[in-house]
């Protein structure tokens, strides 16, 4: 099954989980041991053979619940630039608009959003230099408005997703 | 001690990339990370628990597509806070379970909002009650706006710059 396959199938299905499934869920995802055996240790925790839970893991994977598994790097400590970009695109040009913006190898995230910035994503580069480039070119092309966004402060959110 | 150096640096890049792609699911995934490097066990555990402590890695588990299940109304909610306050609001909202993302971002010209937090839920209805209840419990009275996501284009990671 392709990618989008898979999309489309969950899309038109919520996902169902099983009890142990939400649990896994709601508390790796911040507290997966730092071990050589962590699947040993969490056997433990969850009382059941470490097979299980790799297996259930995989499974999630499998299915698109899961982007992915293992450490997740702040990005901006990586490297690089991001900033949040917002257009004003007319309705009837929309589509044509969200397909030239989403050729943008530097494009991620993009959402409509109903308001009168109806266009929102986010930009990553290799500097602040061709961050604003791109924000530039990007408007340039597409004649429409745009505001560039950076982050000023990010406030730590400790806690995380609960099913 | 230059070689060294270049050595360990190159090793520290081969590490992260080989986390950007995920844990192995197996029993002992760092010593399989491990013998792809060519280098011991210990020696990648002690590299991910620098990482970890350098701020380099947020988090060490797993990293869910709220979309995919059923959580596919997102609310980004800005607001309007007076520059001295924003900090103490900034640090309420991220405490909210509800609550996935808090910033800080720009005023600009007709656009009066610099704080933004994002509320996912399964219906506009559920994002609406939860920012509802955030607002009554710290009496945040504050000029804001929600902005519902109405169609997802392109979905990808962030991206890594190496």
């Amino acid at each position: 099954m392709t990618s989008t396959n898979r999309k489309q199938n969950l899309l038109q299905q919520e996902v169902e989980l099983t009890d142990f499934e939400r649990q896994l869920i709601n508390e790796l995802q911040s507290d997966f041991p730092l071990t050589s055996k962590p699947f040993d240790v969490l056997g433990e925790r969850f009382n059941c053979a470490p097979s299980k839970i790799k297996e259930t893991l995989q499974a999630l994977l499998d299915r698109g619940v899961l982007t992915r598994f293992g450490p997740l790097f702040n990005i901006e400590n990586v490297g690089g630039c991001f900033s949040l970009c917002a257009l004003s695109v007319p309705e009837e040009c929309f589509e044509e608009v969200a397909d030239l913006v989403n050729e943008y190898e530097e494009v991620a995230h993009n959402y409509e959003r109903d308001h009168y910035w109806n266009m929102w994503f986010v930009l990553a580069t290799k500097s602040e230099k061709s961050l604003s480039d791109c924000f530039e070119e990007i408007c340039r092309r597409t004649g429409c408005p745009g505001m560039n966004l950076p982050k000023e402060d990010e406030f730590y959110v400790g806690l995380h997703f609960q099913l | 001690m230059n070689v060294n150096k270049t050595e360990y640096a190159h090793l520290i890049l081969e590490v992260r990339r080989q986390l950007q792609r995920g844990l192995p699911l197996v029993q002992r995934p760092y010593k399989m990370l491990a013998e792809k490097l060519g280098v011991c066990e210990a020696t990648v555990l002690k590299t991910v628990e620098q990482f970890r402590e350098e701020g380099l890695i947020k988090r060490l588990g797993l990293v869910v597509r709220h979309h995919e299940l059923g959580y596919v109304h997102n609310g980004m909610v800005v607001w309007n806070i007076p520059d001295e306050h924003v900090d103490d609001v900034g640090k309420i909202l991220a405490k909210e379970s509800k609550v996935t993302l808090c910033y800080q971002r720009p005023r600009r010209v007709g656009w009066p909002y610099n704080l933004f937090c994002m509320i996912h839920g399964k219906s506009r209805d559920q994002v609406r009650k939860a920012l509802e209840e955030i607002q009554i419990k710290h009496e945040l009275l504050f000029e804001h706006d929600i902005l519902f996501s109405v169609q997802r284009f392109k979905q990808t990671g962030g991206r890594y710059v190496d």
